[in-house]
């Protein structure tokens, strides 16, 4: 059982969630309620991760923040370690790969809001930050739960994209699906086993989790 | 509503929490300025090192008390992280070649140290049909009357035991029989473990994996003789950013106990 491997992926999933629901709900309001040209576009952009094989992205994170471009290099000079194969090259992945798993179930749930109770919440004289922290937020409850357990449960997971921009450096980018793959290399199937146990057990307890918690505050009509 | 207002509060709170957790509870394992021990290196190994070098590592960590992070994987792979920005320390690889490559693009101090020349073997695991013999000659008999199933080897392209295996398999006149009945491991121990879990009839392996006890126990090997192909040379440097730990554990390779494990593992060292 490789704990540095497990307590990594934890860390990395709970700030990967921290880090985006907070601008994955903007951007699910912005979705769900905005009227403009190139929605679909948006969505599709947003969806993206979904079916993009995470070689692809990972190619083109290596591409985009590698030392011989520019975002990489001024990454390099402010920090003073290149942002590839760096727990922050991991969390930028992890940010963008999980923008799906975030922004949707957020969007579902702002976008079943009944417009007539947004437009009481305007009439009644609520500014819009008011109307988001009194109305919105309460209602779309369930979705922004669903978002952050599914982002830290498929964090948990995520393979090709974290080989391809993280290599597997223990304490570093070494996750625990990473350390599965080591391990099952290694001959430790005994090590695999255990950690492929835990990852099994997470992600049903965080599906549970989810399926428990928008059922409690499910509207009751 | 007011109770889904406070869900709402708590939510934030939760995530606030969170964030703060993440960043601070659960601890990194290196804080750059925590007293103790110090940074264990971080060494980039070619996968033919698997075992033979955690050997090494627990031998150093019981006579120094450092500890040392190790990641193995194909050397090619290696050189091209490196060359991305990858933080090893010191890198072991199975083809001096890309020593070389690196120490001309400014990333190594000197050109490091050769230390061993390694194998390959045909591995066949238990309850294979395949018998492991030095030329091959009954995976050629198997390829000829169709019966052959698949043949592990590590990917030619950028792992070194992959390209030795396939100038073994030119050399003998098999490599477009035993083409579509090859599978290709990321590197040589994954081939292994495709290998001999007897996922594959058998593949073409590092000596000094075969020799490893987990392998050991799960078939038997045939050692393939070296003039089928290009000697595996093997090089470690130590890179441009190694910390005076890393150097340490560099010299510790060089020590007769050290290389005493690695010709345990079946590689020819230098000067014997």
């Amino acid at each position: 059982m490789d704990w540095t491997a497990l307590t990594l992926s934890i860390r990395l999933g709970l700030l990967t969630v921290a880090l985006l629901v907070p601008v994955a709900f903007l951007l699910a309001r912005w979705l769900a309620f905005g009227r403009f040209r190139g929605r679909g576009f948006v969505e599709a952009l947003v969806a993206l991760p979904l079916i993009l094989p995470p070689t692809v992205l990972g190619y083109y994170l290596l591409v985009a923040f590698g030392r011989a471009s520019p975002l990489g290099q001024a990454f390099e000079v402010a920090v003073g370690h290149p942002l590839v194969f760096s727990f922050e090259g991991l969390l930028l992945a992890s940010l963008l790969v999980n923008l799906p798993f975030a922004v949707q179930p957020m969007q579902n749930a702002l976008a079943a809001i009944p417009p007539n109770l947004r437009d009481a919440a305007r009439c009644c004289g609520l500014s819009p930050l008011a109307a988001i922290r009194r109305v919105e937020l309460p209602l779309a409850i369930p979705g922004i739960a669903t978002a952050a357990v599914l982002t830290f449960a498929h964090t948990l997971g995520e393979f090709g994209v974290v080989l391809m921009v993280g290599g597997s450096i223990p304490g570093e980018t070494r996750t625990v699906a990473i350390a599965i793959y080591d391990r099952v290399q290694a001959f430790d199937d005994a090590s695999a086993g255990l950690m492929a146990l835990v990852l099994l057990t997470l992600s049903l307890l965080a599906l549970g989790i989810t399926n428990t918690l928008a059922r409690r505050v499910a509207p009751r009509s | 509503m007011r109770r889904r207002a406070a869900i709402a509060r708590l939510c934030l709170g939760g995530a606030a929490a969170l964030l703060l957790l993440a960043a601070t509870g659960v601890p990194a394992q290196s804080a750059p300025d925590s007293p103790g021990p110090p940074p264990a290196p971080l060494i980039a190994a070619a996968a033919d090192l698997k075992f033979a070098l955690d050997e090494v590592i627990e031998q150093f960590t019981l006579d120094s008390g450092q500890s040392v992070r190790v990641t193995y994987g194909s050397s090619g792979n290696f050189a091209r992280q490196i060359v991305q920005g990858a933080p090893y320390e010191l890198f072991l690889s199975a083809d001096e070649q890309f020593v070389e490559a690196l120490a001309a693009r400014g990333l190594t101090r000197g050109r490091g140290e050769h230390y061993g020349v390694g194998r390959i073997v045909v591995f066949a695991p238990k309850g294979s049909p395949l018998r492991p013999d030095a030329r091959l000659e009954h995976l050629a008999r198997r390829l000829a009357d169709g019966t052959a199933g698949r043949l592990a080897i590590a990917s030619p392209e950028h792992a070194p035991y992959g390209r030795a295996a396939e100038q073994a398999l030119r050399s003998l006149g098999l490599w477009e029989a035993a083409r579509p009945r090859l599978v290709l491991g990321e590197n040589v121990a994954q081939a292994a473990q495709f290998a001999a879990s007897g996922n594959a009839d058998g593949g073409i392996i590092a000596y000094s994996l075969a020799l490893a006890p987990e392998l050991r126990r799960r078939g038997s090997f045939a050692l393939i003789p070296e003039s089928l192909h290009e000697p595996l040379r093997q090089r470690m440097v130590l890179l441009a950013g190694a910390s005076p730990e890393a150097e340490r554990f560099y010299d510790y390779l060089r020590t007769p106990a050290a290389r005493a494990i690695l010709a345990g593992y079946g590689f020819t060292l230098p000067g014997d």
